[in-house]
């Protein structure tokens, strides 16, 4: 049987040759691992790191000890400050949403070069600073800003109203910061909703807010939630706006980790504040990732 | 037909004032930069260059732009070719573990910045390096990297790999081909990814908060405090020139990116 031994030779090159790529796959693997390292290292060495220590540190000061969360969810200080965050944090992303929408669906909707404009409107204020922005709110809000003393001139007003330095400037700030993280998401959904479609709906007679209630605003929904995610989040540890912003009597989470490192050397309880935002955090990305990719969430930001 | 266009009028008007209220204050500072008095009176009662002058001649304001200048220029030189080489890294590989790898890269954009300025801190009072400048660039580099990563893996992945492995089937090594063939064509997502990187580490204030200090001090962490105390209009000179700056480096990408579109 001739044809028997060729055919174990075959079998043994085609195993050879598997075994050369399996081969060539784990050194082309290790070559990508040697490439993806110096980043790497530089992340988990100021980040990772530092994350696991300060969950270590949360619960260990001399003995194992729960005393830190027990304090965040027994004294009402604590509580106050998570409960505001989320207030503050769920009427900006409502306040953005509402703007953001109409703005994302002119430009999905208008011709190209008033398309773009409108974009670029959204994109330069993006790429501002947020220090510079909220700089710009401090003047345009204060007592003599440029805000009440139009009012004032209008006759809208007799008293100068008090606009910064509370809860009302830090949303009006944020909401303004975080629109165009709402926008862009927004425009990249509904750019992609096939114009036929709308055509589509009116042909068999539905009236326009007919056609926008149940073609359009479904399909935008992915938008919606990617942007809605994006600012929740970004605002759930916001720092700058509301410590320049919140005249220091309304205390978010971020000024409660602040503050406890900074004023009062007290790393166990920051510890344990940052690690209950962390797990806020990512608990909101992991059940949006169930539903979108986070890639595509992160992608705008 | 006529209620369809009278509500497009009405959602143009909303729109433009959605549009002014996103871009008012950001150009609200220019105007008061110019301004002659401390006061914030708008429009300025008279036109001066006095704020960009006691900007320029303060040393601890020069000495703060001179920081935040070679801080975001070294982050940018360094973040980038890192964030290259793992994005080139994460596309090529097929390791099981390179979902995980990239979830850790994008963790400085997920983190919030507060607990990343807490983390580094600690490493840094740890290791020496507060206040110092290897430990601002090495902050700015590592905020920078998802920045990279988000913008060359979307050009890499329509990128025809093919094309390198020709170049390797000819003779040239991993390295060359990459140079010569692969890069020139993702180039304008590479400078992209550097000029996000830049602006970053200029607009970066909370980390330099609690990691910059005596005469490595970065502007925005100086604008921070002084705006503790109160609304000193050299800030307003130093917002005007920032924006400027962003806004050119904007324009650099629009105008790099334009060719590649329309190859």
């Amino acid at each position: 049987m001739p044809s028997f031994a060729a055919d174990k030779a075959d079998a043994a090159s085609a195993v050879d040759r598997a075994n050369a790529a399996v081969r060539y796959q784990r050194r082309e693997d290790r070559t990508m691992l040697l490439l993806i390292a110096p980043a790497l290292i530089v992340i988990v060495i100021l980040l990772v790191v530092p994350l696991a220590w300060l969950s270590w540190q949360s619960i260990y000061a001399d003995g194992f000890t729960l005393e830190n969360y027990r304090r965040i969810f027994t004294e009402s200080a604590y509580g106050a400050t998570f409960a505001l965050t989320f207030k503050l944090s769920f009427i900006v992303t409502l306040v953005t949403l509402l703007l953001g929408y109409p703005v994302a669906y002119a430009a999905a909707a208008l011709p190209p070069k008033l398309s773009a404009l409108v974009l670029g409107l959204v994109i330069l204020p993006f790429w501002t600073s947020v220090l510079v922005r909220t700089y710009a709110w401090l003047v345009l809000l204060q007592r003599t800003g440029l805000v009440n003393k139009t009012l004032l001139s209008m006759g809208v007003i007799d008293h100068p109203l008090q606009l910064a330095y509370n809860q009302l400037g830090t949303i009006i700030a944020m909401v303004h910061i975080l629109l165009p993280f709402m926008v862009l998401p927004l425009y990249s959904a509904m750019q992609k909703i096939p114009e036929n479609l709308m055509h589509a709906g009116a042909s068999l007679g539905g009236s326009p807010l007919h056609v926008f209630l149940r073609v359009f605003l479904p399909l935008s929904l992915s938008g919606v939630l990617a942007g809605a995610t994006l600012v929740f989040i970004l605002c759930l540890g916001f720092y700058i706006t509301p410590e320049l912003m919140g005249g220091g009597r309304s205390m978010m989470v971020s000024m409660l980790v602040s503050r406890n490192v900074e004023l009062y050397d007290k790393w166990g309880a920051a510890s344990a504040v940052s690690v209950v935002l962390l797990v806020c955090v990512f608990a909101i990305f992991y059940a949006v990732s169930r539903v979108i990719p986070l890639e595509k969430t992160l992608g705008a930001k | 037909m006529k209620r369809s266009a009278s509500g497009k009028l009405v959602l143009g008007a909303v729109v433009v004032l959605i549009l002014l209220f996103l871009i008012v204050p950001v150009l609200i500072v220019v105007p008061l930069s110019f301004s002659d008095t401390r006061f914030m009176t708008f429009p300025p009662p008279a036109y001066s260059l006095r704020w960009y002058e006691a900007f320029v001649g303060s040393p601890t304001w020069m000495a703060a732009a001179r920081t935040t200048l070679t801080a975001s220029v070294s982050a940018a030189l360094i973040a980038t070719p890192l964030g290259v080489a793992a994005a080139y890294g994460i596309q090529n590989g097929t390791h099981w573990s390179m979902r995980y790898v990239r979830l850790v890269l994008m963790l400085p954009l997920m983190v919030p910045i507060i607990i990343v300025a807490v983390g580094v801190f600690f490493v840094y009072a740890r290791t020496g390096l507060v206040n110092s400048m290897t430990g601002l660039v090495l902050a700015d580099t590592m905020l920078g990297l998802p920045y990279v990563l988000i913008s060359v893996s979307a050009d890499l992945r329509t990128f025809d790999q093919t094309q390198e492995m020709v170049a390797r089937s000819l003779g040239m090594n991993r390295l060359r081909s990459f140079m010569t063939v692969t890069l020139p064509q993702i180039r304008s997502s590479v400078i992209s990814a550097a000029v996000f990187v830049f602006i970053q580490a200029l607009d970066e204030t909370v980390v330099a908060l609690f990691v910059s200090g005596g005469d490595k001090q970065t502007l925005t962490r100086r604008m921070f405090v002084a705006l503790r105390d109160e609304i000193d209009p050299t800030i307003a000179a130093i917002s005007t020139l920032l924006t400027a700056l962003t806004l050119c480096l904007i324009v650099t990408i629009v105008v790099t990116r334009r060719p590649a579109a329309r190859a």
